[in-house]
């Protein structure tokens, strides 16, 4: 695990991070279809352990019942965005009654418009933001713009959102060496002021004991 | 394709001659360019004192350019694609092995049907083949999008359509290899740019021709961007597109303006064959509309 997420991992101990993290996602979905006066908007983050895409957040139409659906990653378009990272922008799907009818048994709504855009942090695709049934009907390169920005914002809540889950992973045990210094963190973020002191005097003794030898 | 420009009888002699002299010369990579062989580069085509859109493209319907779109795959027999000459499929097994095999599924998405319609309509009778690179999955499409690269580098296509990216930075320095391979054995790769805050490849690098969207209705309009890296801007929004099932959608993207680019080339190499990557690009430069296109 990277230094990063350890720090990460210390500081999930003590705070509720995957709450959030969670209302951070919801409000971009909800804002997303808010400015495009759309019928909804989802967020898809792609599980590679599993190869799939899971529904993380969804506003409007599905938002009851769409939120932890797994759809392969490599179907749909979806399944195209996450793999190429090239946004895309479609109307008149129900032209294409084979999609209309596959979307239709996944979800139960099935959109005239789609606007997906990959979800990108450095070299990494995490998942597709998508925004569907818009109300204008020509698109424009601004409005591309537009999602693109977007699109970053969630990309950074989504990777917030994974080192959170990594994090309380370890807290948890899963990875005991590091669970272990999670736990000391959450133990004297729970001390009284005085005792943290002491604790935190201790914790500098063994910072110098491990850190490296002085320059002379 | 165009035919080749006669040779001057005086001149064939004089080759003659110079084959010999290449066949004792052979082996040694041509690096440098002595006095006594300034003739033999001469140009194999007469480049006209003005590169205009009628010399470049009028009167060409693509014929004879092999044209490979490297996508989810190609729904043959939609009335916007018609057949295609050839169709695989990559995949990459657990141990990293690719294999390219006759392709029997088609499109997996829509978005190669897509592509194929869209060079179709600037180039009708253009080859057209497809590579299947997407649609198994995430896992594992970096490794089968390289391979795929590699396969129809190796194939000699005239052009690759790429409307996809990758931003793994351990694929970067690869696919800049294949790039530059492809350019040097005159395969001329196409690829979407990317408008997101992202390092992403291989539109970025000099040897691919990268293209982004314009607004405008017009397919065969293009226009050359003084600020790169994206070098051209060709249709990219409300087009009508081929998608499955026989279907036909709109969509917008910079991966719809890259197939339009994509046909463009097709024209004129099928009209000029001889053209090497560098001297494509030079001529869609000159004939861009914001350069000299707009005057024909």
């Amino acid at each position: 695990m990277a230094n990063s997420d350890l720090r990460a991992a210390v500081a999930a101990g003590v705070i509720g991070a995957e709450e959030a993290h969670r209302a951070l996602l919801q409000s971009i979905v909800e804002t997303a279809r808010g400015i495009f006066s759309a019928r909804a908007s989802s967020i898809f983050l792609l599980d590679e352990k599993t190869d799939e895409l899971v529904f993380e957040a969804v506003s409007g139409e599905g938002e009851e019942h769409l939120v932890g659906m797994r759809i392969p990653s490599g179907t749909g378009i979806a399944g195209w965005v996450v793999s190429t990272r090239q946004p895309l922008v479609i109307d008149d799907l129900q032209n294409d009654p084979r999609h209309a009818r596959r979307v239709a048994e996944r979800t139960g709504y099935v959109p005239n418009s789609l606007m997906a855009v990959p979800l990108l942090n450095e070299d990494r695709s995490l998942g597709v933001l998508q925004v569907l049934d818009r109300r204008k009907s020509r698109f424009s390169l601004q409005q591309m713009e537009l999602l693109g920005l977007f699109a970053n914002q969630a990309a950074i809540g989504l990777d917030l959102l994974q080192r959170a889950r990594r994090a309380k992973q370890a807290v948890e045990g899963g990875d005991g060496d590091l669970g272990a210094v999670a736990r000391v963190a959450e133990a004297l973020d729970a001390l009284s002021e005085e005792r943290k002191d002491a604790g935190l005097r201790l914790l500098r003794a063994l910072e110098e004991v491990l850190g490296p030898e002085p320059q002379m | 394709m165009a035919e080749p420009q006669p040779v001057e009888p005086e001149q064939e002699e004089e080759e003659e001659e110079e084959e010999e002299e290449e066949e004792e010369d052979e082996g040694l990579p041509a690096w440098s360019l002595p006095a006594d062989a300034i003739d033999r580069i001469a140009m194999p085509f007469q480049w006209p004192d003005r590169v205009t859109r009628e010399w470049a493209l009028e009167s060409s319907t693509g014929k004879g350019a092999r044209v490979c779109v490297l996508d989810s795959g190609i729904q043959a027999g939609h009335p916007l694609v018609g057949e295609l000459q050839g169709a695989w499929a990559v995949s990459v097994d657990a141990d990293g092995q690719a294999s390219v095999e006759e392709d029997t599924e088609g499109d997996l998405c829509g978005h190669g049907t897509a592509c194929a319609g869209i060079i179709r309509s600037l180039a009708p009778e253009c080859e057209l083949y497809s590579v299947r690179v997407l649609g198994a999955g995430y896992t594992g499409s970096g490794k089968v999008l390289l391979a795929g690269l590699r396969w129809a580098i190796e194939e000699g296509f005239d052009l690759i359509n790429m409307s996809l990216s990758t931003t793994k930075r351990d694929f970067a320095s690869v696919l800049h290899d294949l790039a530059d391979s492809a350019y040097f054995k005159r395969t001329v790769l196409v690829a979407s740019a990317h408008n997101m805050p992202v390092e992403s490849y291989p539109w970025k690098f000099s040897s691919v021709i990268s293209v982004g969207s314009h607004e405008l209705d017009e397919g065969e309009k293009f226009f050359y961007n003084p600020d790169p890296p994206v070098e051209f801007f060709a249709r990219g929004v409300d087009i009508n597109v081929a998608w499955l099932g026989g279907s036909t959608l709109r969509c917008t993207g910079n991966s719809f303006a890259t197939p339009h680019m994509t046909g463009i080339c097709a024209l004129i190499l099928a009209k000029h064959p001889e053209l090497t990557p560098f001297q494509l690009k030079s001529v869609l430069y000159l004939t861009a509309w914001n350069v000299g296109g707009a005057d024909g």
